[in-house]
Protein backbone atom coordinates (compact mmCIF):
# COMPACT_ATOMS: atom_id res chain seq x y z
CA UNK A 1 0.00 0.00 0.00
CA UNK A 2 2.82 2.37 0.96
CA UNK A 3 4.58 1.61 -2.33
CA UNK A 4 1.37 2.19 -4.29
CA UNK A 5 1.00 5.61 -2.71
CA UNK A 6 4.65 6.44 -3.47
CA UNK A 7 4.05 5.61 -7.13
CA UNK A 8 0.67 7.35 -7.16
CA UNK A 9 2.21 10.52 -5.76
CA UNK A 10 4.98 10.50 -8.32
CA UNK A 11 2.52 9.82 -11.16
CA UNK A 12 0.05 12.50 -10.12
CA UNK A 13 2.83 15.07 -9.76
CA UNK A 14 4.15 13.80 -13.11
CA UNK A 15 0.88 14.67 -14.86
CA UNK A 16 1.37 18.30 -13.90
CA UNK A 17 5.07 18.36 -14.85
CA UNK A 18 3.96 17.96 -18.45
CA UNK A 19 1.56 20.26 -20.28
CA UNK A 20 -0.71 17.31 -21.20
CA UNK A 21 -2.66 17.48 -17.93
CA UNK A 22 -3.36 21.19 -18.30
CA UNK A 23 -4.41 20.80 -21.92
CA UNK A 24 -6.74 17.91 -21.09
CA UNK A 25 -8.34 19.77 -18.18
CA UNK A 26 -8.73 22.95 -20.21
CA UNK A 27 -10.36 21.15 -23.12
CA UNK A 28 -12.69 19.25 -20.81
CA UNK A 29 -13.80 22.33 -18.88
CA UNK A 30 -14.03 24.58 -21.93
CA UNK A 31 -16.22 22.11 -23.78
CA UNK A 32 -18.22 21.50 -20.60
CA UNK A 33 -18.75 25.23 -20.25
CA UNK A 34 -19.79 25.47 -23.88
CA UNK A 35 -22.35 22.64 -23.55
CA UNK A 36 -23.66 24.17 -20.34
CA UNK A 37 -24.04 27.60 -21.91
CA UNK A 38 -25.67 26.30 -25.09
CA UNK A 39 -28.12 24.04 -23.29
CA UNK A 40 -29.02 26.66 -20.73
CA UNK A 41 -29.63 29.22 -23.45
CA UNK A 42 -31.89 26.79 -25.30
CA UNK A 43 -33.72 26.02 -22.06
CA UNK A 44 -34.36 29.72 -21.55
CA UNK A 45 -35.71 30.15 -25.09
CA UNK A 46 -38.06 27.21 -24.62
CA UNK A 47 -39.16 28.51 -21.27
CA UNK A 48 -40.21 31.88 -22.70
CA UNK A 49 -41.87 30.21 -25.68
CA UNK A 50 -43.97 27.84 -23.55
CA UNK A 51 -44.80 30.59 -21.06
CA UNK A 52 -46.12 32.68 -23.92
CA UNK A 53 -48.27 29.73 -25.03
CA UNK A 54 -49.65 29.55 -21.49
CA UNK A 55 -49.42 25.78 -21.43
CA UNK A 56 -48.84 24.89 -17.77
CA UNK A 57 -48.68 21.15 -18.42
CA UNK A 58 -45.67 21.36 -20.72
CA UNK A 59 -44.15 24.06 -18.59
CA UNK A 60 -44.28 21.73 -15.62
CA UNK A 61 -42.33 19.06 -17.46
CA UNK A 62 -39.60 21.46 -18.48
CA UNK A 63 -36.83 21.30 -15.89
CA UNK A 64 -33.13 22.01 -15.53
CA UNK A 65 -32.17 18.41 -14.79
CA UNK A 66 -33.66 16.96 -17.95
CA UNK A 67 -32.83 19.84 -20.26
CA UNK A 68 -29.40 20.97 -19.12
CA UNK A 69 -27.51 18.62 -16.79
CA UNK A 70 -28.52 15.34 -18.42
CA UNK A 71 -27.48 16.17 -22.01
CA UNK A 72 -24.36 17.93 -20.73
CA UNK A 73 -23.22 14.82 -18.84
CA UNK A 74 -23.84 12.65 -21.89
CA UNK A 75 -21.74 15.01 -23.99
CA UNK A 76 -18.96 15.06 -21.40
CA UNK A 77 -18.92 11.25 -21.40
CA UNK A 78 -18.15 11.36 -25.13
CA UNK A 79 -15.43 13.96 -24.53
CA UNK A 80 -13.88 11.58 -21.98
CA UNK A 81 -13.70 8.84 -24.63
CA UNK A 82 -11.21 11.06 -26.42
CA UNK A 83 -9.41 12.61 -23.44
CA UNK A 84 -8.82 9.55 -21.23
CA UNK A 85 -6.55 7.78 -23.76
CA UNK A 86 -4.44 10.95 -23.89
CA UNK A 87 -3.94 10.80 -20.13
CA UNK A 88 -3.34 7.08 -19.72
CA UNK A 89 -1.32 6.31 -22.85
CA UNK A 90 1.92 7.31 -21.15
CA UNK A 91 1.55 5.34 -17.95
CA UNK A 92 3.34 2.14 -18.93
CA UNK A 93 4.32 2.75 -22.55
CA UNK A 94 6.60 5.66 -21.72
CA UNK A 95 8.30 3.84 -18.84
CA UNK A 96 9.09 0.99 -21.19
CA UNK A 97 10.49 3.29 -23.82
CA UNK A 98 12.67 5.43 -21.54
CA UNK A 99 13.97 2.47 -19.54
CA UNK A 100 12.50 3.53 -16.19
CA UNK A 101 10.45 0.34 -16.36
CA UNK A 102 13.68 -1.41 -15.40
CA UNK A 103 13.83 0.71 -12.24
CA UNK A 104 10.25 -0.19 -11.27
CA UNK A 105 10.55 -3.90 -11.98
CA UNK A 106 13.85 -4.30 -10.14
CA UNK A 107 12.66 -2.37 -7.07
CA UNK A 108 11.38 -4.49 -4.18
CA UNK A 109 7.72 -3.90 -5.00
CA UNK A 110 4.97 -6.13 -6.37
CA UNK A 111 3.56 -5.62 -9.84
CA UNK A 112 0.12 -5.24 -8.25
CA UNK A 113 1.45 -2.26 -6.30
CA UNK A 114 2.76 -0.63 -9.48
CA UNK A 115 -0.62 -1.05 -11.20
CA UNK A 116 -2.51 0.16 -8.11
CA UNK A 117 -0.28 3.23 -7.85
CA UNK A 118 -0.78 4.21 -11.45
CA UNK A 119 -4.51 3.56 -11.17
CA UNK A 120 -4.88 5.70 -8.04
CA UNK A 121 -3.06 8.59 -9.73
CA UNK A 122 -5.08 8.46 -12.95
CA UNK A 123 -8.36 8.04 -11.06
CA UNK A 124 -7.49 10.95 -8.77
CA UNK A 125 -6.73 13.11 -11.78
CA UNK A 126 -10.15 12.30 -13.27
CA UNK A 127 -11.90 13.02 -9.98
CA UNK A 128 -10.19 16.42 -9.73
CA UNK A 129 -11.26 17.23 -13.27
CA UNK A 130 -14.86 16.13 -12.74
CA UNK A 131 -15.01 17.98 -9.42
CA UNK A 132 -13.98 21.15 -11.26
CA UNK A 133 -16.82 20.53 -13.71
CA UNK A 134 -19.04 20.55 -10.61
CA UNK A 135 -19.18 24.33 -10.94
CA UNK A 136 -21.93 23.99 -13.54
CA UNK A 137 -24.52 22.47 -11.16
CA UNK A 138 -23.36 24.90 -8.48
CA UNK A 139 -24.31 27.78 -10.79
CA UNK A 140 -27.73 26.20 -11.29
CA UNK A 141 -28.21 25.77 -7.56
CA UNK A 142 -27.28 29.41 -7.01
CA UNK A 143 -29.69 30.80 -9.61
CA UNK A 144 -32.42 28.18 -10.01
CA UNK A 145 -33.90 25.24 -8.22
CA UNK A 146 -32.73 21.99 -9.84
CA UNK A 147 -32.92 18.66 -8.02
CA UNK A 148 -29.58 18.27 -6.25
CA UNK A 149 -29.91 14.51 -5.74
CA UNK A 150 -30.32 13.81 -9.43
CA UNK A 151 -27.33 15.95 -10.32
CA UNK A 152 -25.23 14.19 -7.69
CA UNK A 153 -26.24 10.82 -9.10
CA UNK A 154 -25.30 11.99 -12.61
CA UNK A 155 -21.88 13.20 -11.53
CA UNK A 156 -21.32 9.98 -9.61
CA UNK A 157 -22.09 8.16 -12.86
CA UNK A 158 -19.60 10.32 -14.73
CA UNK A 159 -16.95 9.59 -12.09
CA UNK A 160 -17.55 5.81 -12.36
CA UNK A 161 -17.40 6.10 -16.13
CA UNK A 162 -14.13 8.06 -16.07
CA UNK A 163 -12.50 5.63 -13.64
CA UNK A 164 -13.57 2.64 -15.77
CA UNK A 165 -12.09 4.38 -18.82
CA UNK A 166 -8.86 4.97 -16.95
CA UNK A 167 -8.54 1.28 -16.05
CA UNK A 168 -8.97 0.32 -19.69
CA UNK A 169 -6.40 2.95 -20.67
CA UNK A 170 -3.88 1.51 -18.21
CA UNK A 171 -4.43 -1.92 -19.69
CA UNK A 172 -3.77 -0.88 -23.29
CA UNK A 173 -0.75 1.14 -22.17
CA UNK A 174 0.70 -1.90 -20.41
CA UNK A 175 0.65 -3.88 -23.65
CA UNK A 176 2.98 -1.71 -25.69
CA UNK A 177 5.87 0.71 -25.54
CA UNK A 178 4.30 2.89 -28.20
CA UNK A 179 2.06 5.62 -26.82
CA UNK A 180 0.13 6.07 -30.06
CA UNK A 181 -0.77 2.38 -30.14
CA UNK A 182 -1.81 2.56 -26.48
CA UNK A 183 -4.03 5.60 -27.10
CA UNK A 184 -5.67 4.33 -30.29
CA UNK A 185 -6.45 0.88 -28.90
CA UNK A 186 -7.86 2.43 -25.73
CA UNK A 187 -9.97 4.79 -27.83
CA UNK A 188 -11.23 1.84 -29.89
CA UNK A 189 -12.21 -0.17 -26.80
CA UNK A 190 -14.02 2.77 -25.21
CA UNK A 191 -15.92 3.53 -28.38
CA UNK A 192 -16.86 -0.14 -28.67
CA UNK A 193 -18.33 -0.05 -25.17
CA UNK A 194 -20.53 2.82 -26.32
CA UNK A 195 -21.91 1.14 -29.41
CA UNK A 196 -21.86 -2.50 -28.37
CA UNK A 197 -25.65 -2.71 -28.01
CA UNK A 198 -26.32 -1.59 -31.59
CA UNK A 199 -26.68 -5.10 -33.07
CA UNK A 200 -28.90 -6.13 -30.14
CA UNK A 201 -32.10 -6.03 -32.19
CA UNK A 202 -30.65 -8.44 -34.74
CA UNK A 203 -29.90 -11.27 -32.29
CA UNK A 204 -31.95 -13.47 -30.01
CA UNK A 205 -33.21 -12.27 -26.68
CA UNK A 206 -30.36 -13.64 -24.56
CA UNK A 207 -27.79 -12.22 -26.98
CA UNK A 208 -29.56 -8.89 -26.92
CA UNK A 209 -29.67 -9.02 -23.14
CA UNK A 210 -25.94 -9.60 -22.98
CA UNK A 211 -25.16 -6.73 -25.34
CA UNK A 212 -27.45 -4.41 -23.44
CA UNK A 213 -25.79 -5.40 -20.22
CA UNK A 214 -22.31 -4.72 -21.65
CA UNK A 215 -23.37 -1.42 -23.14
CA UNK A 216 -21.88 1.39 -21.14
CA UNK A 217 -24.41 4.16 -21.97
CA UNK A 218 -27.29 2.05 -20.64
CA UNK A 219 -25.78 1.95 -17.16
CA UNK A 220 -24.55 5.50 -17.36
CA UNK A 221 -27.91 6.98 -18.44
CA UNK A 222 -29.59 5.22 -15.51
CA UNK A 223 -27.34 7.13 -13.13
CA UNK A 224 -27.74 10.36 -15.08
CA UNK A 225 -31.51 10.18 -14.70
CA UNK A 226 -30.99 9.91 -10.96
CA UNK A 227 -31.29 6.17 -10.40
CA UNK A 228 -28.41 4.76 -8.36
CA UNK A 229 -28.91 1.04 -8.88
CA UNK A 230 -26.49 -1.54 -7.47
CA UNK A 231 -26.62 -3.32 -10.85
CA UNK A 232 -25.02 -0.33 -12.54
CA UNK A 233 -22.46 0.13 -9.81
CA UNK A 234 -21.58 -3.56 -9.99
CA UNK A 235 -21.19 -3.16 -13.74
CA UNK A 236 -18.69 -0.31 -13.38
CA UNK A 237 -16.81 -2.01 -10.55
CA UNK A 238 -16.52 -5.23 -12.59
CA UNK A 239 -15.23 -3.28 -15.57
CA UNK A 240 -12.57 -1.62 -13.39
CA UNK A 241 -11.64 -4.89 -11.72
CA UNK A 242 -11.31 -6.85 -14.96
CA UNK A 243 -9.24 -4.12 -16.65
CA UNK A 244 -6.90 -3.78 -13.67
CA UNK A 245 -6.57 -7.54 -13.33
CA UNK A 246 -5.57 -7.82 -16.99
CA UNK A 247 -3.11 -4.94 -16.51
CA UNK A 248 -1.50 -6.69 -13.57
CA UNK A 249 -1.21 -9.91 -15.58
CA UNK A 250 0.27 -8.01 -18.49
CA UNK A 251 2.91 -6.35 -16.29
CA UNK A 252 3.61 -9.59 -14.44
CA UNK A 253 4.06 -11.45 -17.75
CA UNK A 254 7.51 -9.84 -18.03
CA UNK A 255 8.52 -12.17 -15.22
CA UNK A 256 7.13 -15.34 -16.73
CA UNK A 257 9.74 -17.81 -17.89
CA UNK B 1 27.67 -12.47 -2.71
CA UNK B 2 26.23 -13.28 -6.11
CA UNK B 3 26.08 -16.82 -7.38
CA UNK B 4 25.07 -17.24 -10.98
CA UNK B 5 24.19 -20.84 -11.71
CA UNK B 6 23.84 -22.33 -15.20
CA UNK B 7 22.01 -19.35 -16.57
CA UNK B 8 20.46 -19.74 -20.02
CA UNK B 9 18.31 -17.16 -21.74
CA UNK B 10 16.66 -17.69 -25.10
CA UNK B 11 14.74 -15.09 -27.07
CA UNK B 12 12.68 -17.32 -29.31
CA UNK B 13 15.24 -19.31 -31.25
CA UNK B 14 18.12 -17.00 -30.43
CA UNK B 15 20.06 -18.08 -27.36
CA UNK B 16 21.66 -14.97 -25.85
CA UNK B 17 23.19 -16.58 -22.77
CA UNK B 18 24.21 -20.22 -22.60
CA UNK B 19 24.85 -22.01 -19.33
CA UNK B 20 26.62 -19.10 -17.63
CA UNK B 21 27.93 -19.67 -14.12
CA UNK B 22 30.18 -17.51 -11.96
CA UNK B 23 30.51 -16.24 -8.44
CA UNK B 24 31.16 -12.78 -7.01
CA UNK B 25 32.33 -12.81 -3.40
CA UNK B 26 31.59 -10.30 -0.66
CA UNK B 27 33.90 -7.30 -0.66
CA UNK B 28 35.11 -7.88 -4.18
CA UNK B 29 34.62 -6.14 -7.49
CA UNK B 30 33.92 -8.42 -10.40
CA UNK B 31 34.56 -7.14 -13.89
CA UNK B 32 32.23 -8.59 -16.48
CA UNK B 33 33.92 -8.35 -19.86
CA UNK B 34 32.87 -9.19 -23.33
CA UNK B 35 32.51 -7.88 -26.85
CA UNK B 36 29.29 -6.17 -27.92
CA UNK B 37 26.33 -8.49 -27.99
CA UNK B 38 28.04 -11.13 -25.87
CA UNK B 39 25.17 -11.25 -23.38
CA UNK B 40 26.46 -8.92 -20.64
CA UNK B 41 23.31 -6.81 -20.36
CA UNK B 42 21.04 -9.84 -20.58
CA UNK B 43 22.94 -11.52 -17.74
CA UNK B 44 22.76 -8.40 -15.58
CA UNK B 45 19.06 -8.00 -16.23
CA UNK B 46 18.52 -11.56 -15.06
CA UNK B 47 20.69 -11.03 -11.96
CA UNK B 48 18.61 -8.02 -10.95
CA UNK B 49 15.30 -9.78 -11.53
CA UNK B 50 14.22 -7.60 -14.44
CA UNK B 51 13.75 -10.57 -16.71
CA UNK B 52 13.51 -14.28 -16.00
CA UNK B 53 16.05 -16.82 -17.21
CA UNK B 54 14.98 -19.66 -19.46
CA UNK B 55 16.97 -22.00 -17.22
CA UNK B 56 19.27 -21.73 -14.24
CA UNK B 57 19.12 -19.31 -11.35
CA UNK B 58 20.87 -16.53 -9.45
CA UNK B 59 21.40 -16.37 -5.69
CA UNK B 60 21.82 -12.95 -4.07
CA UNK B 61 23.30 -13.48 -0.60
CA UNK B 62 21.70 -16.91 -0.74
CA UNK B 63 18.27 -15.61 -1.82
CA UNK B 64 16.91 -16.92 -5.10
CA UNK B 65 16.06 -14.07 -7.48
CA UNK B 66 13.08 -16.01 -8.85
CA UNK B 67 11.47 -17.70 -5.88
CA UNK B 68 12.44 -15.09 -3.24
CA UNK B 69 12.38 -12.20 -5.64
CA UNK B 70 11.26 -9.38 -3.32
CA UNK B 71 13.82 -10.14 -0.60
CA UNK B 72 16.58 -10.61 -3.15
CA UNK B 73 15.72 -7.40 -5.01
CA UNK B 74 15.85 -5.49 -1.72
CA UNK B 75 19.58 -6.22 -1.54
CA UNK B 76 20.45 -4.96 -5.00
CA UNK B 77 21.41 -1.55 -6.30
CA UNK B 78 21.23 -1.50 -10.07
CA UNK B 79 22.43 0.90 -12.71
CA UNK B 80 20.96 -0.28 -16.02
CA UNK B 81 22.59 0.27 -19.39
CA UNK B 82 20.76 3.59 -19.78
CA UNK B 83 20.16 5.46 -16.52
CA UNK B 84 16.46 5.03 -15.62
CA UNK B 85 15.61 8.71 -15.15
CA UNK B 86 12.23 10.41 -15.45
CA UNK B 87 13.05 13.30 -17.78
CA UNK B 88 10.54 15.72 -16.20
CA UNK B 89 11.60 15.22 -12.59
CA UNK B 90 14.17 17.18 -10.68
CA UNK B 91 17.21 15.25 -9.43
CA UNK B 92 16.28 15.58 -5.77
CA UNK B 93 12.62 14.59 -6.26
CA UNK B 94 13.72 11.64 -8.36
CA UNK B 95 16.18 10.36 -5.78
CA UNK B 96 13.60 10.76 -3.01
CA UNK B 97 11.16 8.73 -5.07
CA UNK B 98 13.70 5.94 -5.56
CA UNK B 99 14.59 6.04 -1.86
CA UNK B 100 10.94 5.47 -0.92
CA UNK B 101 10.58 2.69 -3.50
CA UNK B 102 13.71 1.08 -2.07
CA UNK B 103 12.30 1.17 1.46
CA UNK B 104 14.70 3.68 2.96
CA UNK B 105 13.06 4.62 6.30
CA UNK B 106 11.40 8.04 6.10
CA UNK B 107 13.62 9.53 8.78
CA UNK B 108 16.80 8.48 6.97
CA UNK B 109 15.88 9.71 3.49
CA UNK B 110 17.36 13.19 3.97
CA UNK B 111 20.69 11.81 5.16
CA UNK B 112 20.80 9.17 2.42
CA UNK B 113 20.01 11.80 -0.20
CA UNK B 114 22.71 14.15 1.02
CA UNK B 115 25.20 11.31 1.12
CA UNK B 116 24.63 10.07 -2.46
CA UNK B 117 24.52 13.62 -3.83
CA UNK B 118 27.90 14.21 -2.29
CA UNK B 119 29.64 10.98 -3.31
CA UNK B 120 28.33 11.27 -6.86
CA UNK B 121 29.27 14.95 -7.12
CA UNK B 122 25.70 16.08 -7.64
CA UNK B 123 25.22 18.50 -4.76
CA UNK B 124 25.01 21.52 -7.07
CA UNK B 125 22.74 19.69 -9.49
CA UNK B 126 20.00 18.61 -7.08
CA UNK B 127 17.50 21.15 -8.42
CA UNK B 128 18.16 20.51 -12.08
CA UNK B 129 15.66 18.68 -14.27
CA UNK B 130 16.89 15.18 -15.15
CA UNK B 131 16.07 15.48 -18.84
CA UNK B 132 18.24 18.56 -19.16
CA UNK B 133 21.37 17.03 -17.68
CA UNK B 134 24.37 16.07 -19.79
CA UNK B 135 25.13 12.40 -20.39
CA UNK B 136 27.79 12.36 -17.71
CA UNK B 137 25.53 13.84 -15.07
CA UNK B 138 22.70 11.51 -16.02
CA UNK B 139 25.08 8.63 -15.50
CA UNK B 140 25.92 10.01 -12.06
CA UNK B 141 22.26 10.35 -11.12
CA UNK B 142 21.85 6.75 -12.26
CA UNK B 143 24.67 5.75 -9.96
CA UNK B 144 23.24 7.81 -7.07
CA UNK B 145 19.93 6.03 -7.60
CA UNK B 146 21.65 2.64 -7.33
CA UNK B 147 23.40 3.64 -4.08
CA UNK B 148 20.66 5.46 -2.20
CA UNK B 149 19.51 2.48 -0.13
CA UNK B 150 23.07 1.44 0.70
CA UNK B 151 22.70 -2.01 -0.91
CA UNK B 152 25.01 -4.92 -0.13
CA UNK B 153 25.06 -5.89 -3.81
CA UNK B 154 25.74 -3.46 -6.66
CA UNK B 155 25.15 -4.30 -10.31
CA UNK B 156 26.47 -1.65 -12.69
CA UNK B 157 26.01 -1.97 -16.43
CA UNK B 158 28.79 0.03 -18.09
CA UNK B 159 29.00 2.67 -15.34
CA UNK B 160 31.66 4.82 -17.04
CA UNK B 161 30.14 4.98 -20.50
CA UNK B 162 29.66 8.51 -21.83
CA UNK B 163 31.81 10.16 -19.18
CA UNK B 164 34.78 12.40 -19.84
CA UNK B 165 38.24 11.19 -18.72
CA UNK B 166 38.17 13.13 -15.48
CA UNK B 167 34.71 11.81 -14.60
CA UNK B 168 35.77 8.28 -15.51
CA UNK B 169 38.65 8.63 -13.09
CA UNK B 170 36.31 9.91 -10.36
CA UNK B 171 33.68 7.24 -10.86
CA UNK B 172 36.29 4.49 -10.87
CA UNK B 173 37.64 5.84 -7.61
CA UNK B 174 34.12 5.97 -6.25
CA UNK B 175 33.37 2.37 -7.21
CA UNK B 176 36.68 1.28 -5.72
CA UNK B 177 35.81 2.97 -2.42
CA UNK B 178 32.30 1.57 -2.48
CA UNK B 179 33.44 -2.01 -2.55
CA UNK B 180 34.17 -2.27 1.18
CA UNK B 181 32.18 -5.33 2.16
CA UNK B 182 29.80 -4.97 -0.74
CA UNK B 183 29.65 -7.20 -3.76
CA UNK B 184 30.06 -5.24 -6.97
CA UNK B 185 29.54 -6.55 -10.48
CA UNK B 186 30.31 -4.15 -13.28
CA UNK B 187 30.22 -4.75 -16.98
CA UNK B 188 32.46 -2.91 -19.38
CA UNK B 189 34.41 -3.31 -22.54
CA UNK B 190 37.16 -1.01 -21.39
CA UNK B 191 39.99 -3.34 -20.38
CA UNK B 192 42.17 -0.97 -18.30
CA UNK B 193 39.11 -0.32 -16.15
CA UNK B 194 39.09 -3.94 -15.10
CA UNK B 195 42.80 -4.13 -14.34
CA UNK B 196 42.56 -0.90 -12.33
CA UNK B 197 39.64 -1.59 -10.04
CA UNK B 198 38.50 -5.21 -10.26
CA UNK B 199 39.56 -8.19 -8.17
CA UNK B 200 38.14 -10.78 -10.45
CA UNK B 201 37.36 -10.94 -14.14
CA UNK B 202 34.74 -12.93 -16.00
CA UNK B 203 34.97 -12.89 -19.79
CA UNK B 204 31.92 -13.81 -21.76
CA UNK B 205 31.73 -14.33 -25.52
CA UNK B 206 28.76 -15.44 -27.58
CA UNK B 207 26.79 -16.04 -24.41
CA UNK B 208 29.33 -18.36 -22.82
CA UNK B 209 31.81 -17.81 -20.02
CA UNK B 210 35.27 -18.26 -21.49
CA UNK B 211 37.29 -17.15 -18.48
CA UNK B 212 36.68 -16.67 -14.75
CA UNK B 213 39.83 -15.74 -12.86
CA UNK B 214 41.21 -13.56 -10.06
CA UNK B 215 43.36 -10.80 -11.49
CA UNK B 216 46.23 -11.69 -9.15
CA UNK B 217 46.26 -15.23 -10.46
CA UNK B 218 46.57 -14.20 -14.07
CA UNK B 219 50.02 -15.11 -15.37
CA UNK B 220 52.46 -12.25 -14.69
CA UNK B 221 53.61 -10.31 -17.70
CA UNK B 222 50.56 -11.02 -19.83
CA UNK B 223 48.30 -8.05 -20.36
CA UNK B 224 44.59 -8.34 -19.91
CA UNK B 225 44.20 -7.35 -23.52
CA UNK B 226 46.09 -10.43 -24.70
CA UNK B 227 44.07 -12.65 -22.40
CA UNK B 228 40.82 -11.09 -23.58
CA UNK B 229 41.64 -11.41 -27.27
CA UNK B 230 42.91 -14.93 -26.70
CA UNK B 231 39.76 -15.98 -24.88
CA UNK B 232 37.53 -14.53 -27.55
CA UNK B 233 39.42 -15.96 -30.52
CA UNK B 234 39.58 -19.33 -28.82
CA UNK B 235 35.83 -19.12 -28.70
CA UNK B 236 35.79 -18.32 -32.42
CA UNK B 237 37.88 -21.43 -33.18
CA UNK B 238 35.46 -23.50 -31.17
CA UNK B 239 32.68 -22.06 -33.24
CA UNK B 240 33.11 -24.81 -35.84
CA UNK B 241 32.11 -27.36 -33.24
CA UNK B 242 29.37 -25.25 -31.69
CA UNK B 243 27.92 -24.47 -35.11
CA UNK B 244 27.53 -28.15 -35.79
CA UNK B 245 25.99 -28.61 -32.40
CA UNK B 246 23.48 -25.85 -32.95
CA UNK B 247 22.66 -27.24 -36.39
CA UNK B 248 21.82 -30.53 -34.75
CA UNK B 249 19.68 -28.69 -32.24
CA UNK B 250 17.81 -26.93 -35.00
CA UNK B 251 17.35 -30.22 -36.81
CA UNK B 252 16.03 -31.79 -33.64
CA UNK B 253 13.62 -28.92 -33.28
CA UNK B 254 12.17 -29.54 -36.73
CA UNK B 255 11.56 -33.28 -36.41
Amino acid sequence: MKNSLTIAGKELAGYFLQPVAYVVMTVFLLLGGFFFFALLRYFEVMLTAYSAMQNPEVLQRLNLNDRVIEPMLHNLAIVLVILVPAITMRSFAEEKRTGTYELLLTAPIRTGEIVAGKFIAAAAFMLIMIALAGMFPLILVAFGNPEVGVMFSGYLGLAFLAISFVSIGLFTSSLTQNQIIAAISCFGLLLLLFVISWPAQAGGSSFAGLLHYLSLPEHFSQMVTGIIDTRDIVYFLSLIFVALFLTQRSVESARWR
Amino acid sequence: MIEVKNLTKAYGNFVAVKDVSFKAENGSILGFLGPNGAGKTTTMRIITGYMPATAGTVLIDGLDIFSQSLEARRKIGYLPESPPLYPDMRVEAYLRFVARLRDVPRAKIDAALEHVLEVCGLTDMSHRICGQLSKGYRQRVGLAQALIHDPPVLVLDEPTIGLDPRQIHEIRGLIHNLAGNRTVVLSTHILPEVSQICDKVVIIADGRVVLEEYLQKLPAGTSLEDIFLNAITKERHDDGATAEESLEEVGAGHT
